[in-house]
């Protein structure tokens, strides 16, 4: 596939490319189970920009979650990495041992893991959790200046210092899921992973949940890539959208763009689907059932439910192009190789 | 005459004395739904409201602490065995999870099965055959594909379809859903909600939509009940109580409603309360308005007592001060009025 | 991974259901070396015992059948004891009587303890508050003591009765077991559309939640039948046993009475002692391996 970076679009215009702070090229991840290789992501490649925030959308199934864990090289057997590079800063994390990837976790890329406010460990004070979190790095400040930085990063989450004292059982899910967010962030790492942070929670603290992260991204200067489902949250939050499906990424583009003019015609079902509060109509679903990664079809992951396909789309898989300066669609209807 | 009643229920979990382990899970909630009238009607509030306790004393499968729940003019717990079959008969249910309302150990048919054995809903064999692969096809599942499978042979998507199967099998009266789409995809609710919606339109079943998201809500339902701690915060047409909100806390959940569209982003208009310890357990008085320590619009009377409805509206009552020049009207009766 | 929809497997052929199962089975034995270990060495056992006795004249188990304290020779290949018996038929009687003993015992400790800890477990209140408690407090007292007292009670004792006995005093555990495993089960969403589906308990108890026990049932099952050899050897050793018939406990009663050791006559407390050592470490066997899986595992893991 093609990736160029020449120009970048922000809000429809065309800026010389800032730096690009996350860069993954053709990433291959499958689990070998006793059936055979299931392809959970098969040849995904996009990169952040210093500071600017990604979502990558998709369903149950799409891969999103293992592109997510397997930029942080925290995929296990019996899943696989089989290929590909994650350039962070110019180092490929793929590449790494064992102990660098351990330090550049959480000092360079953070992870916000799906269902975060259950992974913290109930038997400790949070601030007990936030020391290690910080000691397992930085091992030459002194106590002080730890204990300061966590004070610093709690304020800019929201969270009264006394939280430091409690117990994870004696907060609220959103105050929780603040404690992870702050444990992302006390390293300064360039790069969040946020997967699905706030699908347990009620929609009033979603939303403080996500002003935070976007206050915090800021103020650090930090990329996030948001996993998740919810177009709604990513039309609120994200710059940038990558649509997942099948293992594969259909379309990139900048939000507005994506919701507005959506290209792939999985993006225009799904975009179709979503109620809002302007009409009382719903919309319809899409047809047919998610592809079995096992055996996919042959082709194009998506043509046996697209209402646009051609005969062509059984034959060849179509590849991820740049068809305008930052949009990049996966589709033969645009790539004007349909014969 | 009304199909389905809660009168004044309260209930409360726990023991002890007031204030230790004791927790009042729905504080006083009346509701209606009319037999003559099929209507959908929606229970929005988030963790923590009631909603599902309400939904589970309307199933009949806990008792309330106070007040009573009625089917056809009836209090269920002075049903006689027959009239309490007949009352499970009506009243039926779809959950939430997709995956936990399956037995792993059975195929998925004897969800399918067993209510058609158990209500006698068929002659023969070769009928519940029929009946079972009519109902499935109807919330668009082919039989050959579904029947003779154990639940983790499914997806999320299929399985919460065949609950909807189970639903049409059972044929009843009211249809309570606890979140039906919550944990299915995207792609695959606007599909579910259809059929749901179809289960009104075609067949008269009336449902009761249990949600926190105001959004599915909006679309499906006409009356709408917001919950908050307990109480009834504002009640009645979706229409209005969706597109132009009265209660402040409506407010809030209206506008922390992530809509899919970039251009319409978060408002900031209801201030966001900032370094909470825990918004339920901040000074949250005995008595007087639940929302009153996060209300940006709070006022002195709202720490003395409970603010009762105030029909704003034909069709609309909010619980707030903010109205009080408005008609007060009991729970009771505005649902009566509500249902018709 | 969520779940995508497989090729059709099951089908409504009560064939291939019943292969599927066979095959499940294999399956289980193949990943489960201890478990197929330990039931092979009982298995073997077992035989030995079933096909010896075809083999021989039960007669020559009987005291002064055969000249007394012979060392094993071609006619009588494990010797004669201090009673003439014959070793080698005592034996192959033997094995056999002590495994029935200890799966009688079993069948009913874990039927009766089932029973308790489903409907216990279930119903919960003041049901479950007398019997849990009265569970608990027989499983501090020791049953050897209880059985001992009640087999110098009993005049005759036979085989049966014996199982009996003490099955009767097997229930507990199980009970337990299957209660904790109960309480937690009948809060699940599945029992909840049951009722709405129209079930009674007991259609409940019996066709939504005992299903889920199986593996638990397996493992106390086990546990159940290695109580039941163990008190009944126990018993026989002490001489309490059944007299009637020759079991492998009586016989290392008669070997330690009658000083087979300072005799040297090996063939006569030998046989026993190895007959006991097996079956101890067969179901030993068993009972880790089942034990580990009846801990917590997904049933049906694939939650789309």
């Amino acid at each position: 596939m093609t990736i160029t970076a020449q120009t970048h679009v922000v809000n429809g215009k065309s800026i010389p490319a800032p730096e690009k702070v996350l860069e993954v090229k053709n990433l291959r991840v499958s689990y070998q189970t006793p059936r055979g290789p299931v392809r959970a992501v098969s040849g995904v490649s996009f990169f952040l920009t210093a500071g600017e925030k990604f979502g990558l959308v998709g369903e149950s199934g799409s891969g999103k979650t293992t592109t997510a864990l397997s930029l942080m090289r925290l995929i296990q057997a019996p899943a696989v990495i089989e290929g590909g590079e994650v350039l962070l800063g110019g180092k490929n994390l793929l590449a790494l041992s064992e102990e660098e990837m351990r330090e550049a976790r959480s000092a360079d890329i953070a992870l916000i893991p799906q269902g975060a406010m259950n992974s913290l460990n109930p038997m400790m004070k949070v601030g007990e959790q936030l020391r290690d979190t910080v000691r397992a790095h930085i091992n030459t400040e002194s106590r002080s200046a730890l204990g300061a930085r966590i004070l610093e990063v709690l304020d800019s989450v929201d969270l009264r210092s006394d939280v430091m004292e409690a117990y994870p059982h004696e907060l609220s899910g959103g105050m929780k899921q603040r404690v992870c967010i702050a444990m992302g962030i006390l390293l300064s790492p360039k790069v969040i992973i946020a997967d699905e942070p706030t699908s347990a929670l009620d929609v009033v603290v979603q939303r403080q949940v996500m002003e935070t992260l976007g206050r915090v991204q800021q103020a650090l200067g930090a990329a996030v890539l948001l996993v998740g489902h919810d177009m709604g949250l990513m039309a609120q939050f994200v710059d940038r959208v990558g649509v997942m499906y099948g293992g594969k990424l259909v379309e990139i583009g900048p939000v507005r763009d994506i919701f507005k003019e959506p290209l792939h015609p999985y993006t225009q079902l799904l975009i179709g689907s979503l109620p809002n509060l302007r009409t009382k109509e719903i919309f319809k679903g899409i047809p047919g059932l998610t592809p079995s990664l096992l055996t996919p079809p042959p082709g194009c992951m998506f043509h046996p439910r697209c209402p646009k396909a051609l005969p062509h789309c059984a034959v060849e898989i179509p590849d991820l192009q740049e068809i305008r300066p930052g949009r990049w669609v996966s589709c033969h209807l645009y790539n004007g190789s349909n014969s | 005459m009304q199909l389905l009643e809660a009168q004044n229920v309260t209930k409360v979990f726990g023991s002890g004395l007031l204030g230790k382990g004791r927790m009042v899970a729905v504080d006083g909630i009346s509701l209606a739904i009319n037999e003559e009238k099929p209507t959908i009607t929606a229970i929005a509030g988030e963790s923590g409201s009631g909603k599902t306790t309400l939904a589970r004393l309307l199933l009949g499968v806990i008792q309330p602490t106070t007040g009573s729940i009625l089917f056809r003019g009836q209090t269920l717990s002075q049903m006689n065995r027959h009239e309490r079959k007949e009352f499970r008969r009506q009243v039926q249910a779809i959950f939430q999870d997709p995956f936990e309302v399956y037995n792993p150990f059975y195929k998925v048919d004897q969800v399918l099965t067993t209510p058609v054995r158990k209500f006698r809903l068929a002659a023969s064999r070769e009928e519940a055959q029929q009946l079972i692969e009519e109902s499935l096809r109807q919330a668009g599942l082919r039989p050959e594909e579904t029947l003779g499978r154990y639940p983790h042979q499914l997806s999320g998507g299929q399985r919460q379809r065949i609950m909807v199967a189970r639903a049409l099998l059972l044929n009843p009266k009211i249809i309570l859903a606890d979140e039906p789409v919550s944990m299915v995809d995207a792609s695959l609710r606007a599909t579910i909600l259809e059929s749901l919606m179809k289960l009104k339109r075609e067949l008269g079943i009336s449902l009761v939509y249990i949600t926190h998201d105001l959004t599915t809500a909006y679309q499906i339902s006409e009356n709408i009940y917001i919950l908050y701690r307990g109480s009834v915060v504002e009640v009645g047409s979706v229409e209005k109580v969706i597109k132009d909100p009265q209660h402040p806390y409506t407010r809030l959940l209206v506008s922390s409603i992530p809509l899919p569209d970039p251009d319409i982003r978060w408002g900031s208009e209801v201030d966001i309360e900032k370094k909470a310890i825990s918004a339920s357990a901040a000074g949250a008085g005995l008595h007087g308005c639940k929302f009153a320590n996060r209300c940006p619009f709070v006022m002195a009377e709202c720490h003395v007592e409970a603010p009762p409805l105030y029909k704003t509206d034909d069709d609309r009552a909010v619980a707030c001060y903010l109205h009080k020049q408005a008609e007060p009207i009991s729970g009771r009766e505005m649902a009566l009025s509500l249902a018709g | 991974m969520s779940a995508t929809t497989l090729p059709r497997t099951a089908s409504q052929n009560p064939g291939q259901v019943i292969w599927g199962s066979v095959r499940k089975m294999a399956a289980f034995l193949k990943t489960n070396w201890l478990f197929t270990m330990g039931i092979s060495l009982l298995l073997a056992l077992y035989l030995f015992g079933v096909i010896g006795a075809q083999m021989v004249d039960p007669k020559a188990a009987d005291m002064g059948a055969n000249k007394l304290n012979l060392s094993p020779s071609r006619e009588n290949p494990l010797g004669t004891e201090g009673f003439g018996r014959d070793m080698f038929t005592v034996m192959v009687i033997g094995i056999p009587n002590t495994f029935k003993i200890g799966f009688l015992a079993g069948t009913v400790g874990v039927l009766l303890g089932a029973l308790i800890g489903l409907f216990a477990g279930y119903y919960k209140g003041p049901l479950d508050t007398v019997f849990s408690s009265f569970a608990d407090v027989m499983l501090v007292i020791p049953t050897l003591a209880i059985l001992i007292t009640v087999s110098a009670y009993v005049r005759v004792m036979t085989v049966e009765l014996m199982a009996l006995i003490v099955g009767l005093l097997a229930w507990p555990l199980p009970a337990r077991v299957i209660r904790a495993q109960t309480l937690s089960l009948r809060e699940r969403l599945f029992v909840e559309v049951a009722k709405l589906s129209g079930q009674n308990d007991f259609e409940i108890v019996f066709l939504q939640i005992l299903p889920n026990l199986m593996a638990y049932l397996a493992a106390a099952f086990v546990g159940a039948v290695s109580t039941g050899i163990l008190a009944a050897v126990g018993l026989e050793v002490l001489g309490l046993g059944p007299q009637n018939v020759p079991t492998i406990g009586r016989a290392l009663y008669h070997a330690f009475t009658y000083s087979a050791m300072f005799r040297g006559m090996w063939w006569w407390w030998a046989p026993p002692i190895v007959t006991l050592a097996i079956i101890f470490t067969g179901l030993f066997q068993m009972s880790i391996s089942l034990d580990k899986l009846a801990n917590p595992r997904l049933q049906g893991s694939m939650r789309g």
